[in-house]
């Protein structure tokens, strides 16, 4: 099981702008559900509160209003039920990719030889079993993120959350991770929420995308697309493919509040 | 196919000498050397001609300090000197390394002690000396007290500057993975602020060795300070000099 639900979240922020306090609104009543095993997109615009809705389901930050639920239960802060994939990996730069997935791996308690192949395993998935002893600075952008992927998914955790992942890798990288995280998930049925801001990418990877503007929800739909997707290729020239993207991108084009 | 390549790399070769045999640059050592023989040299041949009361020159130096070394008296000094050294930055180290962590870590620690690290930093510690001498003697303690009073604050205040610029998102990867806040400042905190620990540790040995012989200067009884002051007392430039 892993179905994490967004409770009506708020957040607000007190800014001190030339001397003046200014509440900004970030989130307003924000309310969706990841199922157990689905693949979200949370997709907008910069600013629009998207990765602050991730941080929150994280915990890295506490909404101001409404909770976070896990399979029902209210989550407060960090846990090991939850793993976090951050846009630009943040792998511990002194640690090889090996110690960099083992220390998320410790910090669940596990220790000794077990810690050791789990974090062997988890790599070799990812396609790194050739580079567990490369430090970050020796691995590409794309591997970086590998690692990155490999050590929120070794933890084991019920829902897996991606602020961007692959926002800061070029264009072909980017489209074999796609590919990969598709592969990943139909191997691990994990349930993902996945915020980007690119429209393809959201609708290639998802089976459903949650269109937010301004803090709020916009729209919520469905991708028509089956799984598995082997081939991205082949399905970016899909009709189904082409109507979502259309639907999307008229949902972030609209006036803000004209689609409820 | 390779034989293609082997001609066209040796008909480039040819067409182009200057690049087949570049120019060796001259190693930046024996630019050193090369500087330090004119320095000393010139040293050498204008300092005799100088009062030896003011000034000396290098041959008078080396076999002033060879005096010291055969009779024993430097290394003695040195010893003497070493020990108090050796102790107060060891000690400036395994203080200021935490404190500037916690500093940097925690808002709270950084508003109530940050000033105090700062000040002591700024201090003309040298100042202190006179009354550190009528706390502590004139001995051994007085002197690691200085050395450790000149060292620790560099250390600090780069320990403390470094945790303050940990990336944020490193902290929140420890977060996120529920790691508590020993191991974050343990396993995260620490390495990443290590780069600036050792500009902080190698900042504070110029400081130290000054604080080393200033506490000799005041005290006099022991140490390479002690003959620097005594033979300065005797008007001996050149064993002064062979001291440093």
């Amino acid at each position: 099981m892993g179905e994490v639900t967004l409770h009506d979240i708020s957040k607000r922020f007190t800014l001190r702008i030339d001397g003046a306090l200014q509440t900004v609104q970030a989130l307003s009543r924000v309310n969706f559900t990841v199922q157990d095993g689905e693949i979200v997109s949370l997709i907008g615009p910069s600013g629009c509160g998207k990765t602050t809705a991730l941080r929150i389901a994280m915990g890295l930050e506490t909404a101001s209003v409404g909770k976070v639920t896990v399979d029902g239960r209210e989550v407060r802060g960090c846990g090991h039920d939850r793993g976090m994939v951050f846009q630009f990996a943040e792998l511990l730069p002194w640690l090889s990719a090996l110690q960099n997935v083992m220390f998320g791996l410790e910090m669940k308690g596990m220790r000794g030889v077990e810690l050791r192949d789990t974090a062997t395993r988890y790599l070799e998935l990812v396609g790194l079993s050739d580079s567990l002893s490369r430090r970050p600075h020796q691995l590409s952008g794309g591997m970086k993120q590998r690692v990155g992927i490999a050590r929120a998914l070794a933890i084991d955790p019920k829902v897996l959350l991606m602020d961007e992942p692959f926002g800061a890798l070029d264009a072909q990288t980017r489209e074999t991770m796609q590919a990969e995280l598709l592969e990943l998930h139909a191997r691990t049925r994990k349930t993902i929420l996945f915020v980007t801001h690119d429209l393809d990418e959201a609708v290639l990877i998802a089976d459903r995308i949650v269109v937010m503007k301004n803090g709020m929800v916009q729209e919520i739909m469905t991708v028509p697309l089956k799984r598995p997707r082997p081939d991205l290729g082949v399905v970016r020239g899909t009709s189904e493919f082409a109507d979502t993207r259309y639907r999307v991108w008229q949902a972030l084009h609209a006036p803000i509040g004209t689609l409820h | 196919m390779v034989d293609v390549v082997d001609s066209a790399g040796a008909g480039a070769g040819a067409d182009t000498p200057d690049e087949a045999k570049p120019r060796r640059a001259v190693p930046s050592w024996v630019i050193t050397v090369g500087s330090l023989v004119v320095l000393l040299g010139a040293w050498e041949v204008f300092g005799r001609d100088i009062n030896p009361v003011f000034g000396s020159y290098p041959s008078a130096i080396a076999e002033a300090a060879w005096q010291l070394a055969r009779t024993g008296k430097l290394w003695t000094a040195l010893l003497d000197s070493l020990r108090p050294f050796f102790l107060g930055y060891g000690l400036a180290i395994v203080v200021g390394v935490p404190v500037g962590l916690i500093t940097g870590r925690f808002r709270t620690v950084e508003a109530a002690i940050g000033i105090y690290i700062t000040a002591g930093y700024a201090m003309p510690l040298v100042a202190l000396v006179p009354l550190l001498v009528l706390w502590l003697g004139l001995g051994f303690a007085v002197k690691v007290a200085v050395v450790f009073l000149m060292s620790v604050f560099p250390i600090c205040i780069n320990t403390w500057l470094g945790v303050t610029a940990v990336p944020k998102t490193l902290i929140e990867v420890g977060k996120s993975f529920v790691a508590p806040n020993a191991v974050i400042l343990r396993r995260i905190i620490l390495p990443a602020t290590l780069p600036y620990i050792m500009a902080g540790i190698r900042l504070a040995v110029g400081r130290a060795v000054v604080a080393m012989v200033i506490a000799e200067f005041f005290t006099s009884i022991s140490g390479l300070g002690a003959i620097i002051i005594t033979s300065a007392n005797n008007f001996d430039t050149a064993t002064q000099c062979s001291c440093p």
